[in-house]
């Protein structure tokens, strides 16, 4: 798992920052909170050694819970690797799915992002259809949102684009009217904001 | 000192006291089975991997120490993944050595490659592949670490060949060398959550302790008594935990669930507190679970974190060890003035404690207008009751019994009486037929100085027979007792009661194969019994029989069916205590 890797599923609707719960693993609750956010942001804390992505992605599947999206890379410790999950919690109580993933002798820590005290970022690449006389159109655009065009062809341009997924979400429809020929986001990841909380808050590193 | 990977492997497995390996080579892990003739660890040789694996977790059941099987690569290895399965539902210490094809081969699909690690992922605690022969000495120890501590599991060591071949320097890594950073199991309870329970456990009325198979994985029998003398609690033991708690204990219900005894069932129903200790709400113990209990503020004790409100939520949850939790729980009300005898020192929070004595007498009530009920008539069928009862009778007190998947199963949870703890050796969350020739034997191993009955049913026993084979072999002196209906029963009892009776796929014959031939053929001795009156002359026979493995084939009567029995996504309300009037089965 040294390798960065990304995924997001394309038909997947956008999210919005609700605020969360975010109740602590150690208070089990058998259902879903219905007022809490459909969706929560997991920053899990793995050993870096192989097939540790399969171990926590299979253990997603075997127990039925939903990832709405997923980002893995190598932290500044190379004995770790960060996944960033975004689970859906009408698949299963998150405290469940905590509990679980802590089962995994490879998961270290588990942190819970609420997503009103966490910056999220998200990067998102598209060729769109832009003839020579609409390239500069598309590019600001892409300014605007702080982005760049990174690859230019005669009737193509290919657009990097960083943002929250909400503003991902904006780009993407206005960016839809040229013609998007291939879109690519890599799932977002996260970090607390700062002055909320300093650190990553453990929800569970223990294991039963 | 140089050694061999294998050379290490096997040191290794002789540095954690391991005595006996269940087990079958092949090409992959022919450089392990080298050393091993030079070692001092008895090794089993058996006739099919799957009962590598059952044998292990008998011997694992009855000693508490990790059970061990070694097998080779591809097939040698999948034959093992049923066991690895049923050691997970059912939290079994086992630690499973597979060969593998060499390093440079993986992924070529080379001749005899299974990536056994993917496959066994999702029924293993955890597993390993081993990459370097230097790394050997430390994952076996992690290895014996995981499958032994937390919530006991399976795990499964991967060595491909070159790995085995490569020669390596020998060490043995203390415990802070173990490189697991993620892996931390909680052992005691939180005080403030132990005290609330206390609190509960004395504002109950009708309080019933739900003891699973934790209780025995934690060691926690005497702990367990020590907490029921105390308090009066009466006690359910689940199918995991049969001997967890004398049976002869008048506050012992017996087993709960879909076949439990209307007494068991119906207490966890009326009660108003369930102190839950190492078990899992199960769905076979809960019945529809939004019926279960509704009464009952619920205390749940668990070594797993993960276990607590899966099911249902519980209103104290405590992660810890049983025995830990359990002896935290007696402090604390002692504090709160409840002492040993169950006497409360005046004054105390303890002297406020409702009288549980109308619950209890409510209970006996129940028990003397409820017992398990059947008949065996003068010269009629053979009922498999009647024959769990008699060798129960005509058995040593501390006899271990293993029990394949079934109607036969049931009757021996049912009807035998567990004094002892770790007597009882099943297959629980995953039902695995053909668990019990197999198991019967490991257990035999982890303890020579006990009998051991097996209690099979004709179709489980057509699962694993072979290993009497490995019996004779190697002069495991175990005894099986048929239960031969002639049917698949269990699942004949369902057709019989949720399909009209129509019988799809269920029935197998008495006579073929001829049980006795093919005991004989094993290398044992082979019996028959057809009526009531030859029951206790057989087992008498069988007792004697010290050198060999013995198999009685009881001829029973194929329309009995387990009874009580609630069906399946019914309320335990609804609970059928037996054959409606007229009814007999065809
Ligand atoms: C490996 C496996 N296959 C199928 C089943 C489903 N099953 C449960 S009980 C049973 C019948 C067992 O027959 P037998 O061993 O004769 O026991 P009986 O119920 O007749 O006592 C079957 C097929 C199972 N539990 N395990
Ligand atoms: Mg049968």
């Amino acid at each position: 798992m040294s390798q960065p890797t990304t995924s997001q599923p394309t038909t997947s609707q956008p999210t919005t920052s609700q605020p969360t719960t975010g109740a602590p693993a150690t208070v089990p609750n058998a259902a879903a909170d219905p007022g809490g956010a459909r969706h929560h942001l997991l920053s899990v804390l793995v050993e870096n050694k192989a097939g540790v992505l399969a171990r926590v992605a299979s253990l997603f599947s075997r127990r039925g819970y939903n990832i709405f999206s997923l980002a893995v890379a190598p932290t500044d410790d190379e004995r770790f690797s960060r996944i960033t999950i975004v689970v859906d919690v009408e698949s299963a109580p998150l405290e469940q799915i905590v509990q679980q993933l802590d089962k995994l002798v490879n998961v270290v820590s588990i942190s819970e992002l609420a997503p009103e005290r966490a910056i999220e970022r998200e990067l998102l690449l598209a060729t769109v259809d832009a003839d020579p006389g609409q390239r500069v159109e598309v590019a600001a655009l892409a300014g605007i949102f702080h982005g760049a065009v990174i690859d230019v062809a005669s009737d193509r341009v290919t657009v990097a684009v960083t943002g929250t997924p909400d503003d991902l979400d904006g780009v993407e429809d206005l960016l839809a009217p040229f013609g998007i020929v291939e879109l690519q986001r890599t799932g977002r990841v996260a970090l607390p904001k700062l002055g909320s909380r300093r650190r990553l808050q453990p929800v569970a590193d223990r294991a039963g | 000192m140089r050694l061999t990977g294998a050379q290490a492997l096997i040191k290794s497995l002789e540095m954690q006291h391991v005595e006996a390996i269940f087990g079958l080579p092949g090409g992959a892990i022919l450089p392990v089975y080298d050393p091993l003739l030079d070692s001092s660890i008895r090794h089993i040789l058996v006739r099919h991997e799957q009962g590598a694996g059952h044998a292990a977790e008998g011997y694992a059941h009855v000693t508490g120490r990790p059970g061990v099987a070694m097998v080779t690569s591809g097939p040698g290895a999948t034959n093992i993944v049923t066991p690895l399965m049923d050691a997970m539902m059912d939290s079994i210490p086992l630690v499973v050595v597979s060969g593998q094809v060499a390093t440079a081969s993986i992924g070529t699909d080379a001749f005899q490659e299974t990536a056994i690690t993917s496959i066994t992922q999702g029924i293993t605690k955890h597993n390993w592949l081993v990459t370097e022969a230097a790394d050997i000495p430390r994952v076996v120890a992690e290895a014996f670490h995981v499958a032994t501590t937390g919530r006991p599991g399976p795990v499964l060591v991967d060595v491909p060949k070159d790995v085995a071949n490569a020669t390596m320097e020998w060490y043995w890594p203390s415990s802070d060398e173990l490189d697991l950073p993620g892996y931390h199991p909680v052992t005691e309870g939180d005080p403030a959550l132990v005290r609330q329970a206390a609190e509960l456990v004395l504002a109950a009325q009708r309080p019933v302790i739900y003891a699973g198979g934790g209780i025995l994985k934690a060691r926690a029998a005497e702990a367990l008594r020590a907490l029921v003398d105390r308090t009066g609690i009466p006690v359910v033991t689940t199918l995991m935990a049969r001997g967890a708690f004398p049976d002869s204990h008048p506050l012992n219900l017996g087993m709960p669930g879909m076949h439990g005894n209307y007494t068991a069932v119906t207490a966890m129903q009326r009660a108003d507190l369930l102190l839950a200790l190492g078990s899992r709400f199960d769905d076979r113990v809960t019945g529809r679970i939004s019926a279960f209990a509704p009464g009952a503020k619920v205390v749940h004790v668990d070594i797993d974190p993960a276990e607590l409100g899966k099911i249902r939520r519980p209103d104290v949850a405590i992660a810890g060890d049983c025995r830990v939790v359990i002896d935290e729980l007696v402090t604390a009300l002692d504090q709160l003035g409840l002492a040993a005898d169950g006497t409360a020192a005046g004054g105390s929070p303890a002297a406020r404690r409702p009288d549980v004595e109308p619950w209890r007498a409510q209970v006996r009530t129940w028990q003397a207008e409820h017992p398990l009920r059947y008949r065996q008539e003068e010269g009629g069928p053979l009922k498999p009751q009647f024959v769990v009862e008699t060798l129960r009778d005509m058995t040593p007190d501390d006899t271990i019994v293993a029990a394949g998947v079934g109607q036969h199963q049931m009757w021996a949870s049912q009807y035998w009486r567990f004094d002892h703890p770790y007597t009882w050796v099943n297959s629980g969350g995953a039902g695995t037929m053909g668990f019990a020739v197999p198991a019967a034997l490991g257990a035999k191993v982890g303890r020579p100085g006990s009998m051991v009955w097996a209690i099979d049913g004709d179709g489980c026993f057509q699962m694993t027979a072979q290993e009497l084979v490995t019996a004779t072999a190697e002069r495991i002196p175990i005894k099986v007792a048929i239960l031969n209906n002639a049917y698949l029963g269990m699942v004949r009892q369902w057709q019989e009661l949720f399909y009209e009776e129509r019988y799809s796929e269920v029935y197998l014959s008495p006579d073929l194969p001829d049980y006795v031939k093919w005991a004989e053929a094993m290398g044992c001795v082979g019996m028959r019994v057809e009526s009531a009156d030859d029951v206790a002359p057989a087992i008498d026979k069988a007792n004697a029989i010290d050198d060999r493995p013995v198999v009685i084939d009881f001829r029973t009567d194929a329309f009995e069916k387990v009874y009580p029995m609630v069906p399946a996504g019914a309320s335990n309300d609804d609970i059928i205590e037996g054959p409606s009037e007229g009814e007999r089965g065809r």
